[in-house]
């Protein structure tokens, strides 16, 4: 069936309660939301959430934002505590030990720190084992529950507290790393990069894809951090929407080894639309370091091509 | 009948677990641990238990994925020894705070560094104070046994807490003894089938677990895991006399060898009780008035217990596997002294640390260990009472 | 209820929580320091607004309309205002009309 947002809104309740403590603005809630709105509404869910701003926000005791069970153990984890869940599941379901009729869908939710860098072990485990779980990361390029660290995610030349642009050495000096690609080469049957942009139908469509995919499925969603990223609360829909059009965040699904891209933009825009309203970036606009920029832009041009001949390689049908 | 059987210490863990029939068992290979994950997958390959088997990528996986198991409505379990334990360390205070009775084999081994695959305590040492229960094992069928009688300790719903067997690397992991098995109808319904209360499988309820606990609640949430390791001293005691009744195999929070008429004692665990009852029958026969304690149930520490068993005594020395580096002495030391004092005791007590990193303790050691005992029990001076037993200190 | 004063024999074990969802009782309206204004008259319900909100805090009907907004929870993040193509979201400061 077509996607119709006010259709989806209006039928299926939301699962991720108001009554969180993210931050106003905050880019992760309604990607949690609305990959939620994804599952059948008879479906049971759990969800295993690694340590962040999402967990410590959404789950003080004695509150939980979640309609869904959900279960948080530490940083590093997710992927392996859900692997846990799912493998209770498998073993109680074939003993007949749960109702027979009743699904149930696992699905982990971490930040670039937890999913990138700490836990990605872990991620990595569940996913070679073939879990019938998706994990979500919601990348908000740094460790920003602890204050803005800079993680893998964070991309090139950002200002971040433990990156800081200083006098000498101008912010990170090293490129992100790239996830989606690392979880391509886990072989699993869905792996996809989304966004939250116009009617959210990039993003529910490969939620429910992950979701009702048999196996392991990774979604990496990019999710601004107003405060970390240093723009005006209001800005996150033009922020996602930038991350798209620069190709910065290239919106794209791989299905048992076929890249297709979802969205092309009609005309690539250059990169200083995106890094401009961010203050981690401010110090690139500063006269004589045009090169940071020019360099930024060079990396994202690469990434396209890269990923634009990817498709042309694996999916002839495109 | 029981059937008698000649297994070492890691098969008749591993054959437990296979009567046990867990749902879930995520484990990580590790010397000397690995042959029970070993063994145990090639009863889920072969189809005789109804197990998930999570061939994890490291001990925290174990551990989380466990943790996860547990949580979801399942009967979990893991084994590991040593680093693998180590890297755990965070899971295993999750485990315990968050009432998941999982249960674990802790095959003891010395934690790095520098490596050593040998037996030692540190490993356990590491996670005394972690919230799980302890039990200790002298052979592979205490091992066998303290293993059928775990789920009914940690499920309790007056205990619900994670709860470790341990036995000692290759000394008894690794040795093949006699062994007394159960039947396996007799097992499944001692251990009996695992309904939580709560679980995140109930759809009917979910769930949330895990949240962030602050200033207004995690002294209280602690406090009634406190509570439940208080509780647990009398539950084990209870499920050890129902397991009686089964085998005809007793088991206590200690036990006590020819200690009852002693006048000088040695306290330990695991294997070094097997040399010391030896010795202590040699020294029997010599007219030297000697017993022991081993301590089965290590968490709860059954202090109260132990002080009065030795009150009687004129001298004890409680021998540690694993060194604090604390300038004070090792742990079971500092335990059953501080146990000591609170309940009146006045006892003179030694501390030794011995058999680190697979040292071999044999019966001479432990003789001059009670020559020791007879010195300080005829002069009442204890000297310095942080000893070393089989070092080459100079 | 569970509060603060709660004692540690009737707090529920592990921090575990059978009540799922139940953050609706915790209300995150008063962070707010602007606020969002309805102006219903210039809606379109083009259905820009309501999946953006953060908070939840934009209510929709079974009949697929927007609804006025939800002050318990929303935190005055004016995304909503932001995305919409016709002006029918104002942000005000609080406590001015």
């Amino acid at each position: 069936m077509a996607y119709n947002l006010k259709e989806v809104i209006a039928e299926k309740p939301s699962r991720f309660t108001a009554g969180h403590r993210m931050c106003a603005g905050c880019g992760a809630p309604a990607v949690a939301r609305m990959v939620l709105r994804a599952l059948k509404p008879e479906d049971h869910a759990v969800i295993a959430n690694a340590t962040g701003c999402m967990e410590v926000s959404s789950f003080i005791y004695p509150y939980t934002a979640w309609t869904d069970s959900y279960i948080h153990t530490a940083f590093e984890c997710a992927g392996a505590t859900c692997s846990g869940v799912e493998a209770a599941y498998k073993s109680l379901k074939r003993q007949g030990k749960l109702p027979e009729d009743k699904e149930t869908k696992f699905i982990a939710f971490g930040g670039d720190g937890g999913t990138y860098d700490i836990g990605l072990q872990s991620l990595s485990g569940a996913m070679e084992r073939g879990h019938d779980m998706v994990y979500v990361c919601y990348d908000n390029g740094a460790y920003m529950n602890t204050g803005i660290q800079r993680s893998s995610a964070t991309p090139r030349f950002a200002d971040t507290t433990t990156s800081p642009a200083g006098s000498v050495i101008p912010g990170k000096m090293q490129s992100r790393k790239d996830l989606s690609e690392i979880m391509v080469s886990h072989h699993i049957p869905y792996v996809a990069q989304s966004i939250a942009v116009n009617n959210f139908k990039d993003l529910y469509e490969k939620a429910e894809k992950a979701i009702y995919t048999k196996g392991p499925a990774f979604l990496n969603v990019l999710a601004p951090c107003p405060r970390g990223w240093g723009y005006p609360t209001d800005m996150l829909m033009e922020i996602n929407k930038l991350a798209v059009e620069t190709c910065y965040w290239p919106l794209y699904e791989v299905v048992d080894g076929k890249y297709k891209i979802t969205y092309k933009p009609a005309k690539k825009l250059p990169i200083e639309e995106f890094l401009k309203p961010q203050k981690r970036f401010k110090h690139m606009f500063k006269p004589g370091n045009e090169w940071m920029i020019e360099e930024f832009q060079q990396e994202v041009d690469k990434r396209w091509q890269d990923l634009l001949d990817l498709e042309a390689m694996t999916n002839k049908e495109n | 009948m029981s059937i008698r059987e000649r297994l070492s210490g890691n098969e008749a863990a591993a054959t437990a677990m296979k009567q046990i029939n867990p749902d879930v068992v995520a484990a990580f290979p590790i010397t000397p641990s690995t042959e029970i994950p070993q063994y145990f997958s090639t009863f889920v390959s072969n189809g005789s238990v109804d197990t998930e088997f999570v061939a994890v990528e490291s001990e925290h996986s174990a551990m989380s994925a466990c943790i996860g198991a547990e949580a979801a409505g399942a009967r979990a379990m893991t084994a590991t020894s040593a680093n693998g334990l180590s890297l755990m360390w965070e899971m295993i205070y999750i485990a315990s705070s968050l009432r998941l009775p999982i249960v674990m084999s802790l095959v003891n081994r010395a934690v790095s560094g520098p490596l050593n695959i040998h037996n030692d305590h540190s490993d356990a040492m590491g996670v005394r104070d972690s919230g799980w229960i302890m039990l200790f094992s002298e052979n592979n069928q205490e091992a066998y046994d303290n293993l059928i009688m775990a789920h009914r300790i940690a499920e309790h719903k007056d205990v619900l807490l994670p709860l470790m067997i341990c036995q000692d690397g290759f000394i008894t992991s690794h040795s093949i003894e006699n062994i007394e098995l159960i039947e396996d109808e007799k097992v499944k319904e001692f251990v009996g089938s695992y309904h939580p209360a709560h679980y995140l499988l109930n759809d009917k309820e979910p769930m949330a677990i895990g949240p962030m606990d602050l200033q207004a609640f995690l002294f209280e949430h602690k406090y009634q895991q406190a509570e439940a390791m208080r509780n647990a001293k009398k539950v084990i005691l209870e499920v050890a006399e129902e397991f009686e009744k089964m085998t005809g195999r007793k088991y206590g929070l200690f036990e006590e060898y020819r200690l009852e008429d002693a006048e000088i004692a040695v306290v330990c665990m695991n294997s070094t009780a097997g040399t010391t009852k030896d010795v202590v029958d040699e020294l029997r026969e010599k007219g030297i008035k000697a017993g022991m304690l081993k301590v089965r149930v290590f968490r709860p520490f059954p202090a109260e217990e132990i002080a009065k068993a030795l009150s009687h005594l004129k001298a004890v020395a409680i021998l540690d596997k694993s060194d604090s580096l604390n300038g004070v002495g090792g742990v079971l030391f500092e335990d059953v002294v501080s146990g000591m004092y609170t309940n009146g005791n006045n006892v003179k007590a030694l501390s030794y640390v011995y058999g680190i990193g697979g040292r071999d303790t044999t019966a001479q050691d432990i003789t001059s260990v009670y020559t020791d005992l007879e010195e300080v029990a005829k002069t009442g001076n204890v000297g310095n009472p942080y000893r070393y037993l089989g070092l080459r200190k100079e | 209820m569970i509060d603060k004063n709660t004692p540690a024999k009737d707090l529920t074990i592990g921090g575990n929580i059978y009540e799922a969802g139940n953050a609706r009782e915790f209300k995150t309206g008063d962070w707010r320091s602007i606020r969002p204004v309805y102006i219903s008259e210039k809606c379109k319900q083009c259905g820009l607004c309501f999946p953006v909100c953060p908070d939840d805090a934009i209510p929709v009907g079974k009949d697929q309309l927007r609804k006025d907004f939800n002050y318990d929870y929303c935190k005055g993040c004016g995304v909503c205002a932001k995305v919409c193509p016709f002006g029918a979201i104002e942000m005000k400061t609080e406590g001015e009309d």
